[in-house]
């Protein structure tokens, strides 16, 4: 005896097994990145008056990462409709741009990565904080580009400071540096969560990709001897891309705008 | 009827090509749900016995502290060093016990024997499937178990051993503790989380896409139901685990503050952190998971007993139809009651009012499951054999595990109860003479299905007397004990809040008390040597019981008594068609006093 329905969809459900298993799949990730975003909320409304960042990510940049996503969300339809229409070709290249597209975001993500990771807070012996991406590192001084405060909270909330201040080179001996912190997850709890949700939904887009790649690569053999259930992957991968493309859409105004 | 339970003709392509698999594709690497099912269950069962020893060596430690632990006491010097100088539990290694006690009991034992080997084993072919959904899927499933397995394990002989928070690892305690125990235990429950997400997701799609024809979902035995509401608790209930698992691992690993308050000074030195964190969002999220997590403990179990009471009493399951509502409505509860193991952090009245009001109104639906299962018994002419002994136990002791639990479900009693003995009294009658004895129960009730021969009758039954007094022995003085106040997690037993310690200092506990651990410890030793006839009529049954005279030795109704014994490969010889539900016992009129459910008619 076969296992049924592993193409055809059952008559009474109107699904094949693997689209039952999708979205089954895809209701836990909703609790998964569920819990992630009510951590969120918990440690935002926990933080003390005015110790939440706002502005600290790069609005266009995420506003570009947004549109490379939505784009793939429409090609990887578009392969979908393409195989449906028997247009193996058309599939073809439609799914290439997606694999681009997600190559694309990782790109850009490692860039802002990069962004984040040689930025730093300096608080000097007199109370003083740099704050600025490094230029030059020697065991007795280092250059930033950047801007010194008085009060830790200017660096705070960047929305609702009028007048950017003007970033120059600032030379600082190491030895009038109390503490140097780069603005890795170690940071604050803003950063920590920054750096989970967007790690977490990048590995989502990696493994996606993966997958793509291989149904799109080696994997296509399949569309020769059985077309319908070739289809069918690439319908069940794809669910997963949108939904990858979900999170993203509520990770962005989350993290970037709010 | 007969059709199905012929033998597969050998010249099918698919027979013909499963018999040239080696050992490794049909015993290790194998896709048949039945030799997972298997697999899932001789490992958890290994991880049985092993949280068990674990338990055995506290329960010395507590009732004698300070002195080496008899016969392993040298081995566990030789291969733990520093945790265990000749011989003796010392607190940290007792902590690593206790925290790798609950999480070996609960993860890698309770549910994937209850869920994961019961469930794949019996779930396709009760609903008349061929295999789960996902073979390939279902296999990954327990390769990620035994991985998970495998790393809780090696944690012990790390420098500084296993994870010693406590099975719940509450930070900052759990950050606060030097050692990589912690590290590993979340890399552990990060495979077991997956391993149970990746059998959760095959366990509903299978009940929903390949039910056989004529297996409408009131026909489902009450078995499958409690199988598949439990799959959809391990699927929603557990990412949020996996979620606060990542961030307590990169506040491990990363150095962030998901959990770490700002002001921490575990030492009573300032912790290098940046602080903001809160260790609250760790039980919400820990709770969130962990009370569906009881219910998944305790739902296949209740499957189980539903199965063996209307084959043994001959009669229809009470209440099918409400059965099913309280399953479903048990699931839906469990997701909204996690913080009433949370009334001791400070919530308010009026959240822990809606915690109570909503924990209060959980027990209804359990208590109708009970009350199904003892009206199911009445007037029946019951056959005591070995399964319907351990089920008859089942009833009692989860009635007494469940009702101790309501003065823990109200906050007022609860400040009082809240991490004594009670509680531990409380939910190991619910794990211990309950899930297990309902486990035991299907082991010897299924044993002839799988191998074709019966398990003895008589040790049997001398396994099952002994397990019941001494089980008894064990969990009941605790209820005194955690009412006299005495913690739990405490490396010596109380013996420093003792009256004779402390003179005069209110609530002291007395000598007596202090004096059940000894009594508590013989009767633990009892327990372990009631399994050994279990054990061996385990196995010396595999090869040599009785064989069993037809495929239905049990004369059941469902449809895996309508298999091949044991089912070959695909399970039926021909898609099998249901006609009726899955409980008709004595029907009045009919030859036989059981009507299977793919008989005509």
């Amino acid at each position: 005896m076969e296992i049924p329905y592993t193409v055809q969809p059952r008559p009474d459900t109107g699904l094949y097994n693997a689209k039952v298993g999708i979205w089954l799949f895809l209701a836990s990730e909703v609790m998964l990145f569920g819990a992630l975003f009510s951590s969120y909320i918990l440690l935002r409304v926990g933080a003390p008056e005015g110790y939440w960042p706002h502005g600290w990510l790069n609005v266009p940049v995420g506003t570009c990462n947004t549109l490379v996503l939505i784009t793939s969300s429409i090609t990887t339809v578009m392969a979908w409709a393409s195989l449906k229409m028997n247009q193996f070709n058309r599939f073809k290249f439609y799914h290439a741009c997606t694999i681009c597209l997600a190559l694309a975001f990782v790109c850009i993500k490692s860039y802002e990565y990069h962004d984040k990771f040689t930025h730093y807070e300096i608080i000097l012996n007199n109370g003083h904080i740099l704050d600025g991406h490094l230029r030059e590192s020697t065991p007795d001084h280092v250059v930033i580009s950047g801007h010194a405060v008085e009060d830790p909270k200017e660096l705070y909330d960047l929305h609702a400071v009028k007048n950017p201040p003007k970033h120059e080179e600032i030379t600082v001996l190491r030895s009038d540096i109390k503490k140097m912190e780069r603005y890795g997850p170690w940071h604050n709890t803003y950063l920590a969560i920054y750096f989970t949700l967007t790690g977490l939904h990048a590995l989502h887009v990696i493994g996606g990709a993966l997958v793509i790649g291989f149904l799109w690569g080696p994997g296509s053999k399949l569309w020769h001897t059985d077309p319908e259930r070739f289809t069918n992957r690439i319908e069940i991968s794809g669910l997963f891309w949108h939904f990858v493309d979900l999170v993203w859409i509520f990770l962005f105004p989350v993290l970037y705008l709010l | 009827m007969q059709a199905t339970t012929q033998a597969l003709p050998h010249a099918a392509p698919h027979e013909a090509h499963h018999e040239e698999a080696g050992f490794w594709s049909q015993y290790i690497f194998s896709t048949d749900h039945k030799v997972i099912g298997l697999q899932y269950g001789i490992t958890a069962l290994g991880f049985l016995f092993f949280g068990f020893c674990l338990m055995l060596m506290m329960r010395w430690q507590i009732a004698h502290p300070g002195e080496p632990v008899p016969l392993v006491g040298p081995w566990l010097a030789s291969s733990l060093g520093k945790m265990a100088v000749n011989g003796v539990v010392s607190p940290d290694l007792y902590n690593s016990f206790g925290a790798m006690h609950g999480t070996i009991m609960v993860f890698l034992a309770i549910v994937p024997l209850a869920f994961a080997a019961f469930g794949n084993y019996l779930v396709p072919l009760q609903i008349g499937a061929p295999d789960m959904a996902f073979p390939r899927v279902n296999m990954a499933s327990y390769q990620f178990y035994v991985l998970g397995g495998v790393i809780m394990f090696f944690s012990f002989f790390i420098p500084g051993g296993a994870a010693q928070a406590g099975w719940t690892s509450y930070p900052p305690l759990a950050l606060a503790i030097p050692t990589d125990g912690q590290t590993f235990w979340l890399i552990g429950m990060v495979f077991l989380i997956t391993s149970s997400l990746l059998g959760a997701v095959n366990f509903i799609a299978t009940v929903i896409q390949l039910r056989a024809p004529g297996m409408t979902w009131m026909r489902l035995p009450f078995f499958v139901w409690a199988q598949f509401v439990t799959a959809f608790l391990l699927l929603l209930a557990f990412p949020p685990l996996e979620a606060a698992g990542v961030m307590q691992l990169m506040d491990k690993v990363a150095h962030t503050s998901f959990f770490l308050p700002t002001g921490l000074a575990p030492v009573g030195q300032l912790a290098n952190v940046s602080g903001g964190g809160s260790p609250l969002l760790w039980q919400h999220l820990f709770w969130f998971l962990a009370h569906p997590e009881v219910y998944v403990l305790i739902l296949p179990a209740m499957g189980i007993v539903a199965e063996i009471i209307a084959n043994n009493t001959r009669k229809p399951i009470w209440g099918y139809k409400s059965l099913v509502y309280a399953v479903l409505t048990i699931g839906f509860l469990s997701f909204i009651v996690w913080a009433h193991h949370m009334y001791l952090t400070g919530m308010g009245t009026r959240i822990a009012t809606f915690f109570q009001t909503t924990t209060m109104i959980i027990s209804i639906p359990s208590v109708i499951i009970l009350t199904c299962m003892f009206i199911s018994l009445w007037g029946g002419s019951i056959r005591f054999n070995t399964p319907m002994l351990f089920v008859m136990a089942f009833l009692p002791m989860f009635g007494i595990g469940g009702l101790t639990g309501l003065p823990l479900g109200f906050s007022s009693s609860d400040l009082h109860l809240h991490d004594t003995y009670y509680v531990i009294a409380h939910f190991h009658y619910i794990v211990a003479p309950g899930t297990i004895f309902a486990l035991f129960a299907g082991i010897y009730y299924w044993f002839p299905k799988a191998t074709g021969r019966m398990m003895s009758e008589f040790w049997g039954k001398v396994h099952f007397w002994t397990s019941l007094i001494f089980m008894n022995l064990i969990f009941q003085p605790m209820f005194a004990q955690g009412m006299a106040g005495m913690l739990r997690r405490m490396a010596d037993g109380g013996a420093n809040y003792s009256a004779a310690k402390v003179p005069g200092a209110i609530g002291g506990l007395s000598q007596g008390m202090l004096g059940l651990h000894t009594y508590i410890l013989w009767a633990a030793v009892g327990l372990g040597l009631a399994q050994i006839p279990f054990i061996i009529n385990f196995f010396w049954s595999i090869s040599n019981g009785r064989p069993t005279n037809s495929d239905n030795p049990w004369q059941a109704t469902t449809l895996e008594w309508q298999t091949p014994t044991p089912p070959p490969h695909g399970n039926f010889a021909q898609v099998p068609v249901v006609y009726r539900g899955p409980y008709e016992y004595s029907v009045p009129g009919h030859a036989t006093d059981f009507t299977p459910q793919n008989q005509p008619g």
